[in-house]
């Protein structure tokens, strides 16, 4: 007997009963469904997570002053503007790039008799080309801006509109920064949403106008954080080398001493971040998994009934010359026939699926954009078969080991 | 070959010798059989009667070799079965041996002509061949129009005649009929002999029936007696 002969006797016998057939197989529709659409929103969910950080710039890496987290550290040095200049010079440091000390301030920013709460941030020309940041209107931060600790801001398209209720035709315009008054000279392009802070909600002024005017610091050269770009992705590991010679040295620590300053690379953040949504991603897996392997006890028990139903068919076909495997193979064949239209059509509705979440997602925000990989349907394709074989092997051997005999006398 | 048994070669079709079936029903042993003798020559027509329980349908099985002896010898065709698998007696079926059942077992779901293509395509036989040769089988008994009606569209009658055109279809060794008529009308019935008499005269097909019906045995050549698992002679049973 050959394969078509069997394809087409299972087709017959499964739309005989299509009622049962089809519950049977929405058990592994459900199931496949739930595993690809949850692996597609995982997946999306760390394209999106990995996008907004690498939204933020290139190649960063961030210096804090103090333990890091879960380190204590007593009496950490303060990082300085001195430091900034330091590491800035190219033969102590040569595979950085930019650097860019940060301060961030407190405070209200108004202007028009409107109020919005926003993140002020002093900060160097070098900000800009570092965190991939542009201006829709007007200019960056300048080096005469620094040289004149100038009262001027650069603005994100989220406090443009909180305040003037506009994005464009803003540069002139005056803003109140703890009463103070900055006359805007740019407004950033937006970049959109993004878990990390919005980049579209903070106010940027010159970092030597932040220390003498905002930043009320015990010392007034300390910076909050120094910004480091590596010139390429090979270089981020010996500019953290050179950065961290560079400080240990200018905080006179010596050679075992735990360092009072803490450095963190862009690529640590997105493998942090892509280890959390891997571990999501394979939860939800799992969580699928489990409809999955429910919609396989199902096909087990209806071959089962079909079995039994079927015995004097068995007998029968028995009596007429059919071998073992020749039963075995038409039951076998049964189940994966049902599990495979399961799941074929779970991949389908995994891929209307995941659209609404798109949609809804994009409703709501927050843009996660599920990805179905190839892989997921083959992973589907493939576990649905076992599925249809681990589960369908049992009744097909029962059916295929009944004694001829008693299988033909029964009732 | 099985020792003890030569006669006449060629022309026996089934040499048993000493046939015993013995099933265990929970601690009891059940003779079935005990130790039936029985040569059957080829072309011959022979009927099997006897009261249920004598063990008729197990002699039936083991002969159809749906199921093996306990011991004794039996030779189908000048093959030794006693001693084959499960694969290799499906095989012996398959090639040697045509079913007549008195329910007809038929494939519910499939036509009069799949059904008489089921054991060609257990056989192997291609498609195309497979599909003409189930043609003229069912022809030959008369349904020639009827080929793609399904056994509920059929009357018992034409249901055995479909039984029987599948029974013939892979030119068998000998053809088992049990009770054939016994789900039928007496016309019905008596075609249905006639038929069965027809494929012996005219391509010379062994035909062992089990019946209850001592007008049917009476077509027959052979007369068996089987009286609690033994073969006996006419008066006894009677």
């Amino acid at each position: 007997m050959n394969f078509s002969q069997y394809l087409v006797d299972a087709f017959g016998s499964l739309t005989s009963n299509k009622l049962r057939s089809s519950l049977t197989i929405l058990g592994i529709v459900i199931g496949v469904a739930a595993v690809v659409s949850m692996l597609a929103i995982g997946q999306g969910a760390e394209n999106s997570i990995s996008n907004s950080i690498n939204n933020i710039g290139t190649n960063l890496l961030f210096i804090s002053s103090g333990g890091g987290p879960g380190v204590r550290v007593t009496n950490p040095k303060p990082l300085l503007l001195s430091d900034v200049t330091v590491l800035s010079d190219p033969s102590q440091a040569p595979d950085v790039e930019y650097v860019t000390g940060v301060l961030n301030i407190r405070g209200d920013v108004s202007a028009n008799g409107q109020d919005t709460s926003t993140s002020v941030v002093g900060v160097s020309p070098n900000y800009a080309v570092m965190r991939n940041l542009t201006v829709a209107e007007g200019e960056f931060i300048t080096s005469d801006n620094i040289n004149t600790r100038s009262a001027v801001a650069v603005i994100g398209t989220d406090v443009a509109t909180n305040l003037f209720n506009r994005t464009d035709n803003i540069v002139g315009q005056t803003i109140r920064v703890q009463n103070q008054l900055f006359k805007v000279i740019g407004v950033l392009e937006s970049k959109g949403g993004g878990g990390f802070g919005s980049q579209d909600n903070q106010v940027l002024v010159p970092i030597t106008t932040a220390q003498s005017r905002l930043a009320r610091r015990a010392n007034r050269n300390q910076v909050d954080q120094i910004l480091i770009s590596a010139a390429s992705s090979s270089q981020v590991q010996a500019a953290e080398t050179e950065v961290t010679q560079i400080l240990r040295s200018r905080h006179h620590l010596a050679d075992n001493a735990q360092a009072d300053f803490y450095i963190l690379s862009q690529s640590d953040i997105l493998s942090s971040a892509s280890s959390i949504t891997g571990t999501l991603t394979v939860f939800l897996g799992g969580i699928g998994g489990i409809s999955l392997v429910v919609g396989g006890i199902g096909i087990m028990n209806i071959m089962l009934v079909t079995v039994t139903e079927r015995t004097r068919e068995i007998g029968l076909r028995k009596a007429l010359g059919a071998r073992k495997r020749d039963i075995r193979a038409q039951f076998l064949i049964e189940s994966l026939l049902l599990s495979m239209l399961g799941g074929a059509i779970g991949v389908l509705l995994a891929w209307v699926i995941s659209n609404l979440i798109a949609q809804i997602s994009e409703a709501n925000g927050t843009p996660i954009t599920p990805s179905i990989s190839l892989n997921a349907v083959l992973l589907a394709t493939f576990f649905s078969a076992g599925v249809g074989c681990f589960f369908g092997l049992y009744p097909a051997n029962r059916a295929a080991n009944l004694e001829p005999v008693e299988a033909l006398r029964a009732e | 070959m099985g020792e003890g048994i030569k006669m006449d070669g060629n022309h026996s079709v089934i040499q048993a010798k000493d046939l015993v079936k013995t099933y265990k029903m929970g601690e009891v042993e059940v003779h079935a059989l005990c130790g039936v003798t029985l040569t059957i020559q080829r072309g011959e027509v022979v009927s099997i009667m006897g009261p249920s329980g004598s063990g008729k349908s197990t002699l039936l099985d083991i002969l159809g070799c749906l199921d093996l002896p306990s011991s004794g010898d039996y030779i189908l065709d000048g093959e030794t079965v006693e001693k084959l698998n499960d694969d290799q007696l499906a095989s012996i079926r398959n090639r040697k041996v045509g079913f007549v059942f008195q329910s007809f077992n038929l494939l519910p779901r499939s036509t009069a002509l799949s059904n008489v293509e089921l054991p060609m395509t257990y056989a192997g036989v291609s498609g195309k061949d497979r599909r003409q040769r189930a043609r003229s089988a069912l022809e030959a008994v008369g349904l020639a129009d009827r080929m793609d009606h399904k056994p509920t569209e059929l009357s018992g009658g034409q249901q055995q005649r479909v039984a029987i055109a599948r029974a013939l279809v892979n030119n068998p060794a000998i053809v088992l009929a049990d009770e054939p008529t016994g789900n039928l009308d007496s016309k019905s019935g008596k075609e249905i002999m006639e038929l069965l008499l027809k494929s012996n005269q005219e391509r010379g097909t062994t035909l062992v029936i089990v019946t209850h019906d001592p007008n049917i045995a009476a077509q027959t050549q052979r007369v068996l007696h089987l009286s609690d698992g033994e073969l006996v002679p006419a008066e006894v049973s009677t």
